[in-house]
């Protein structure tokens, strides 16, 4: 039977007090915070973080399938799994998928993973959900919503937890939707669409799922199902279907906000970094009808490594200073081009050509004499003893490293000023020069331990540039 | 290994024109008024020029070898286009010295220009054409000030001692420029200035940073045995020294970033080739690359002008200040007068021609018999250098 092998999540640095938005719009602050993406984070940058953090002790050479699952994904028609399958340098047999389009594609993902290792089409499928959607300026959803991802290691054996049943609900609605080109959210009157949609739904995806398994809300440790932009209406769900507060997964409104279509499976990465052996856990999901798992976790969860996880990737945060950066990192100001020049056109044939280096910041190490060494364009000559292709690829992405110097830009364009550059050496060889990322400049030294996290640099004619940063070592 | 350029090449005429931000004047202008400044002080005439070496770096400032054929009207010569980033007009002339030597001909041209100021632009606009760009987002100031933080944390110096240490090499800049015409920035500033100035990529703020300028020097070259044909006080090669990274700096981890090695070996070659023995005795001034005060520093101790680590006690002391033991940048350098890239060697041994022949003016220095010019063009991490060495 298939079921979870391991999980991963990611949450973004940054986080702001929904005060900020009050200060700057008037009107009512909901309670709490929110995490927000950096400039440089999109939906496909926080997945490959939440997968990274999945695969730590895992053998990502098993692999046969990435799942991504997203509902902002970058391009409407180029493959986003593909680049985190790229970034995470996983083989090139690997089967990617995108799915899209609902709030509930976390989970659909999840049920479409489970499907190709019980029908023995797949041993190991990796689930990614990453959502970054953007409320409009001055409404409710721009205080509701954040950004976060998470990832489940789906396999048949080696299970942290088994998934021992599923339902599924479809029911085409129009409560909460973005049309090709709407950057931000629609939404029909409230309260009918949570009395028609979401409180309908889920109560009966939930129950049908009981059902099914003969089991009462009383056999779950744990509940885990998403919520609406109106938290109020999540704790009502449990307390219809007779749940317990206590066996309710927190949504993490009050630090994270909604996460769309991540944020089912973030929840259930958080009820299983508390589950205990022989916990049941119900897994449901909301989003144009509903998802619904039953999951009973194994002996094998205290064998799992450490990882960030949700825990830690919430303690682990700095505020954004106030709403102004908030705007300027969501691209929702022009703001006055610094006088330097434009951006020259990416060459997608480039681009291609050196994808390992730039998207898994592979590098090679010579074996003559035994220097790692990083460029983009890599040698055929070692720099140091001159062999001429004598390599072998070396990896640079999984390394920590430290400072050797620095300096802090104000001249070049930046969304998050001052521009801090920084030269790293990589334990165990190789020097590379990188943008630091999630930093306070003000902090940044000589010697400070750095590692390697996937970001965004900048679009630019169409295309998404996608690179590696370093950053103080996160947690 | 071949022969010394040492004394068989003289430069007998030279031109240069005002620096800055000349928005009334186009690269022919300029081109023009160096060139035929070159030919008067020569005594030549145009049509004298058999070959002509022209350097610029920015396309717009002129390609090929019409880049200087069509301003100067050189009717059917022979003519080349010389990059070398920012040894493009050094390396112009080394270029027409190495001809004339090979007696292929008898009286060439190096001549560099750059119209930059057409652009728009804070700062340098890089080289580049569709690629992927990944490099960080740190304009020049960016990456040399890398160098003054590794400099500061190697030798324990804390952010105000480094930055003061900074600022005197501006300040003493400044100060020379203010007594050159030619020059673009001509104000003193103070070392209180200097260290408020708003920051423009930390630790270098904008006193730190050289000019940016529109410019033209030129110079016109005749073997060393010929000279005297055309003035009694030619200036002649004694060095011509190129030497270029090989992208080390940002993939090896054993480079230091307080130290150019290019720079290390254009010096110790060009002193071999000028048969200098004590380049601190010996080297009467020299015209440095200091696109950033952190780089002039480090260059002082590259070029063996100052022990290694030492370069602060040298510039407390004054020793590179007009009346010091070795006046460096006594035109005001490229932090009064920008850095026109093609043009900026060649106004370089503009200021060593003039003080060779003692019409340096109110910057006169006493007696000087040896001149220095340096250059170092793109990343310290791998850069182009050039150290030429000309005297009487």
């Amino acid at each position: 039977m298939a079921g979870v092998v391991s999980y991963g999540a990611y949450i973004p640095y940054h986080r702001i007090s929904r005060e900020e938005f009050q200060r700057a719009w008037g009107g009512f602050a909901m309670p709490g915070e929110k995490a927000v993406a950096n400039f440089d984070e999109d939906s496909i940058t926080m997945a490959v973080e939440a997968a990274k953090d999945c695969l730590i002790g895992m053998d990502s050479v098993k692999i046969d399938a990435l799942f991504l699952a997203s509902t902002t994904l970058p391009y409407k028609e180029k493959l986003g799994s593909a680049i985190v399958s790229a970034a995470l340098n996983l083989p090139a047999n690997v089967r990617t998928v995108d799915f899209a389009g609902s709030l509930r594609v976390g989970t659909s993902a999840l049920g479409c993973a489970l499907d190709a290792i019980n029908a023995g089409a797949a041993r190991r499928v990796l689930v990614v959900a990453a959502d970054t959607r953007i409320g409009a300026p001055a409404g409710q959803f721009e205080q509701a919503l954040g950004d976060g991802a998470a990832a489940l290691l789906l396999g048949d054996d080696d299970l942290i937890a088994e998934i021992q049943d599923s339902y599924f609900i479809s029911d085409e609605f129009s409560g909460v939707w973005r049309a090709d080109g709407d950057e931000f959210l629609r939404s029909w009157e409230d309260r009918m669409i949570l009395d028609e949609g979401y409180s309908r739904v889920l109560p009966i995806a939930i129950s049908e799922l009981m059902q099914r398994c003969s089991l009462e809300p009383k056999d779950f440790a744990k509940v885990v199902y998403d919520a609406p932009v109106d938290v109020r209406r999540h704790a009502r769900i449990a307390n219809g279907l007779g749940f317990d507060p206590s066996q309710v997964q927190d949504t993490m409104f009050m630090t994270v906000g909604n996460t769309g279509s991540a944020l089912a499976t973030m929840m259930l990465v958080a009820a299983l970094e508390e589950a205990s052996p022989r916990d049941r856990i119900l897994l449901t999901s909301y989003g144009n009808g509903a998802d619904a798992f039953a999951m009973e976790v194994t002996d094998d969860i205290n064998k799992l490594g450490e990882r960030r996880g949700i825990k830690k990737h919430l303690e682990s945060k700095r505020m954004v200073k106030n709403y102004e950066t908030y705007l300027r990192w969501r691209d929702l100001l022009t703001l006055e081009p610094a006088r330097r020049p434009e951006r020259p056109p990416m060459s997608i044939s480039e681009l291609w050509r050196e994808r390992e280096q730039l998207l898994a910041l592979c590098g090679q190490i010579c074996t003559s004499c035994g220097t790692p060494q990083y460029e983009v364009r890599p040698g055929r000559v070692c720099v140091v003893c001159q062999a001429k292709d004598h390599f072998e690829p070396y990896c640079f992405a999984d390394k920590k490293a430290g400072i050797f110097t620095f300096t802090q830009d104000r001249l070049q364009t930046s969304n998050d000023p001052p521009n801090t550059a920084v030269v790293v050496d990589f334990d165990g060889g190789g020097r590379g020069m990188f943008d630091l990322t999630d930093r306070d400049p003000e902090e940044v030294e000589v010697a400070m331990t750095v590692e390697m996290t996937f970001r965004k640099l900048y679009f630019n004619r169409g295309v998404h540039n996608y690179y590696w940063k370093a950053r103080p070592v996160r947690c | 290994m071949g022969e010394s350029i040492k004394d068989k090449v003289a430069i007998i005429g030279m031109g240069c024109t005002q620096f800055g931000e000349l928005w009334d004047k186009n690269v022919t202008d300029l081109m023009v008024e160096a060139a035929y400044e070159a030919y008067e002080d020569a005594g030549v005439e145009p049509s004298d020029i058999e070959a002509a070496w022209v350097g610029t770096f920015y396309e717009y400032s002129g390609m090929a070898g019409m880049a200087a054929g069509v301003p100067l009207r050189l009717q059917y010569k022979p003519v080349t286009r010389v990059e070398n980033m920012c040894c493009t007009g050094s390396d112009a002339l080394r270029n027409a010295s190495y001809a004339v030597a090979a007696r292929v001909y008898d009286i060439a041209l190096a001549i560099g220009a750059e119209k930059i100021k057409d652009q728009g632009l804070s700062g340098l606009q890089g080289a580049s054409g569709a690629g992927v760009h990944v490099y960080p987002s740190v304009a020049p100031p960016g990456i040399f000030a890398m160098l003054a933080t590794r400099y500061f944390a190697r030798y324990g110096l804390n952010p105000e001692e480094g930055k003061t240490m900074l600022a005197k090499i501006s300040v003493k800049s400044h100060h020379n420029g203010s007594l050159n015409p030619k020059a673009h920035l001509r104000r003193k500033v103070t070392v209180e200035q200097v260290l408020n100035a708003p920051i423009i990529a930390w630790p270098l703020g904008v006193f730190d940073c050289c000019g940016v300028s529109d410019g033209s020097a030129a110079a016109v070259v005749v073997r060393a045995e010929d000279a005297r044909k055309f003035r009694e006080d030619p200036v002649y090669i004694k060095a011509l020294q190129i030497c270029i990274g090989h992208g080390q700096g940002n993939v090896r981890s054993d480079w230091d970033y307080t130290h150019i090695e290019e720079t290390v070996r254009a010096g110790m070659a060009a002193y071999t080739e000028a048969g200098i023995k004590n380049p601190r005795e010996e080297i009467s001034m020299a015209e440095v690359h200091d696109c950033f005060s952190i780089t002039e520093a480090l260059i002082m101790e590259d070029l063996q002008f100052s022990p290694r680590g030492k370069v602060k006690e040298d510039i407390d002391s004054g020793f590179f200040e007009l009346t010091g033991g070795l006046p460096v940048q006594p035109d005001g350098g490229l932090k009064s007068f920008g850095h026109p890239v093609g043009a900026s060697g060649l106004r370089m041994m503009y200021e060593m021609y003039k003080q060779l022949q003692g019409k340096a003016g109110e910057r006169q220095l006493k007696d000087p018999s040896l001149g220095l010019i340096h250059n170092l063009g793109g990343p310290p991490s791998s850069p182009a250098i050039s150290c030429l060495i000309a005297g009487l």
